[in-house]
């Protein structure tokens, strides 16, 4: 039997976060505006209305692409794309062709290849970015909008389209990769990649969920070792994570089993019906020469020099890949850790934040500390007990009330012996609720820890009374009970003893 | 160089005009002419000038990233043939997918 290897290049739509949109001075956030509500005589293409360029628009393109490793052009032009459809008032898009900002860039994602794949698993591997490119939004369709008792229908007349045009020239960014993926698997990790890069600049919420991230896919097979091609499809409306799985695995089984019948792949448009779980033949493709590209005569050229790149250079951000390998070469932390807590850019500074402030406080009191142990305590607080936390509540890091200071407080108050683990995530717990600051938690909660020698002593005294039966057990040898005695201490003390002063009293109370 | 009758026709359809005989033949001759023209600028040797998208000298004319107000729902349909709900209403031109 053929064995087959998967091509597939992706195309990524991120609306860029700006103000206003690209071309004109309406309001971009529509999310939970009513509709045709962030519309004017630019963005509704009425006759006589000119665009104007968003400035932010432009450097959030050049930051992006700066960060994929893009070369950035010193001549961008933008052009018409020129098509009809009930979503772009003006009868074409403007995007860019020949001339887009950013060029020749890459990423690079984990590679995990199925046994059968060519690839060796468990590398890291490069996609090449072939431009990313800025361009305007198209509005919004609602199909199938028909009346109930609407007669026209049944005379076959067909049916309604809404039309909202908030949406309409919300600038979007234009990410297109070399055919170099290889597996659905590898397409997923190469989104989930983009999207915390464009994250971490800020350039875009690049929320699938909420449309703010698009993708569609060109897919082909072809037979292993074959050096040309097989035809592509393109597959769109790929609209989560998941989706753009599904789909591709679809599309390459569909591929597959057509070559196998000795059928061939014709080039043509799908679209993921996420309901049944299919691709759908959408439309017959249009060559690049029928959107007609021209120059927009509208807009003058940009020159992007040297000095503004470098300005814009300059406010890149320590991207996550960056990051993982400073927190596991310098904080010597866990690389799953360094994983979790570089993944969002708001958890990221929440840790070095955390870290920044403990160490002062450390460096205050005197205390001895590593810097590598303070690095691995303030990791472990916020991928475990603060994580839980916050997914219990169902809150990102931007909703959480303890600031950074205040945590690196609580865990200077854990080193110093004044609370313990326990009291601790207890205080932490009331600390979330209520945003206090961590003494003040302790203190009225009474989660202090007891250090005091005698008021343990005599916990111990009164647990031990109360459990001849396994005190006789632990002596007659049954050493592994210990552990339950010590909790028994514990409770005593209502859980604030210091563990390491009661364990030390329990053991010479029961040797005596 | 003559445009067929089917670029004429190809054409026409990316436009979403819809012809009759004599209109394709009457374009055909009109855009065949503008071709013709066009061929003429195009045996110009231009090897040692850059490409050209624009003759004005302006460049970089950007805007600062700011709101203004836009227009009320009521005046973005006032010329809509058909409205509801505050959106345009059109006939549904292709299947949704």
């Amino acid at each position: 039997m053929t064995t087959y290897e998967t091509i597939i290049g992706l195309e990524v739509h991120a609306q860029l976060r700006t103000q206003s949109k690209m071309f004109c001075g309406c309001s971009a956030d529509y999310a939970a505006a009513a509709p045709n509500t962030h519309v004017c005589p630019v963005c509704m293409a009425l006759p006589g209305a000119l665009p104007v360029i968003n400035h932010t628009a432009v450097e959030k393109t050049i930051l992006a692409g700066l960060a994929l490793n893009c070369t950035i052009c010193e001549h961008a032009v933008f052009a018409r794309k020129n098509y009809h459809y009930a979503d772009l008032p003006k009868g074409y898009q403007i995007s860019q062709y020949e001339l887009p900002f950013c060029r020749d860039g890459w990423i690079e994602v984990e590679v995990e290849n199925k046994p059968g794949f060519s690839e060796k698993p468990g590398l890291s591997k490069r996609i090449g970015i072939t431009r990313a490119h800025l361009e305007e939004d198209t509005g919004k369709l609602v199909h199938g909008g028909s009346e109930a008792g609407d007669t026209r229908l049944s005379q076959g007349r067909g049916s309604y389209t809404l039309v909202d045009l908030n949406r309409a020239g919300v600038p979007l960014l234009e990410i297109v990769t070399e055919p170099d993926i290889r597996s659905p698997e590898e397409a997923r990790a190469y989104l989930v990649k983009l999207q915390q890069i464009l994250r971490y600049l800020g350039v875009s919420s690049a929320d699938m969920e909420r449309g703010a991230m698009r993708c569609e896919a060109n897919v082909s097979v072809r037979p292993v070792g074959q050096e040309k091609f097989g035809t592509k499809v393109e597959v769109k409306n790929l609209n989560s994570f998941k989706s753009v799985k599904l789909a591709l695995e679809y599309e390459v089984a569909r591929q597959i089993a057509a070559l196998e019948r000795g059928e061939r792949v014709v080039q043509v448009t799908m679209g993921w019906d996420e309901e049944r779980g299919r691709t759908v033949v959408q439309r017959t493709k249009e060559s690049s020469d029928d959107y007609r590209y021209f120059p927009e005569p509208d807009l003058p050229p940009l020159v992007v020099d040297r000095a503004w790149v470098d300005e814009i250079r300059s406010r890149l951000v320590e991207l996550p890949d960056a990051k993982i390998a400073r927190y596991v070469n310098e904080l010597s932390l866990d690389p799953r850790d360094a994983q979790l807590l570089a993944m969002d850019r708001g958890v990221a500074e929440y840790f070095e934040a955390t870290l920044a402030t403990l160490r002062n406080q450390v460096s205050r009191r005197n205390l001895v500390s590593s810097a590598m142990g303070d690095a691995k305590i303030a990791a472990n607080w916020i991928t475990g007990e603060l994580f839980r936390l916050m997914n219990a509540a169902g809150a990102g890091i931007e909703a959480v009330k303890v600031a950074p200071a205040a945590l690196a407080e609580l865990l200077g108050l854990v080193a110093a012996g004044q609370v313990n683990q326990n009291g601790a995530k207890r205080a932490l717990g009331a600390m979330f609720v209520t945003g206090q600051p961590a003494d003040q938690v302790i203190r009225e909660l009474g989660l202090a820890q007891v250090s005091d020698a005698d008021a343990l002593a005599q916990a111990v005294t009164d647990a031990l009374a109360k459990f001849p039966a396994e005190v006789a057990r632990y002596r007659g040898g049954e050493e592994k009970i210990f552990g339950w005695l010590l909790g028994q201490v514990m409770r005593e003390t209502k859980g604030k003893g210091n563990p390491a002063v009661v364990r030390e009293l329990l053991e010479k109370s029961l040797r005596g | 160089m003559p445009l067929t009758i089917s670029e004429v026709e190809h054409i026409a359809e990316l436009a979403k005009l819809s012809l009759t005989d004599a209109e394709t033949a009457l374009y055909r001759d009109q855009l065949s002419a503008i071709l013709d023209y066009a061929a003429a600028i195009q045996r110009v040797d231009t090897s040692a000038i850059p490409p050209t998208a624009t003759v004005l000298p302006l460049r970089n004319v950007l805007r600062a990233d700011h709101v203004t107000p836009a227009m009320s729902q009521e005046d973005v349909l006032a010329n809509a043939p058909d409205a509801v709900e505050g959106c345009f209403r059109v006939k549904t031109i292709l299947d949704a997918g």
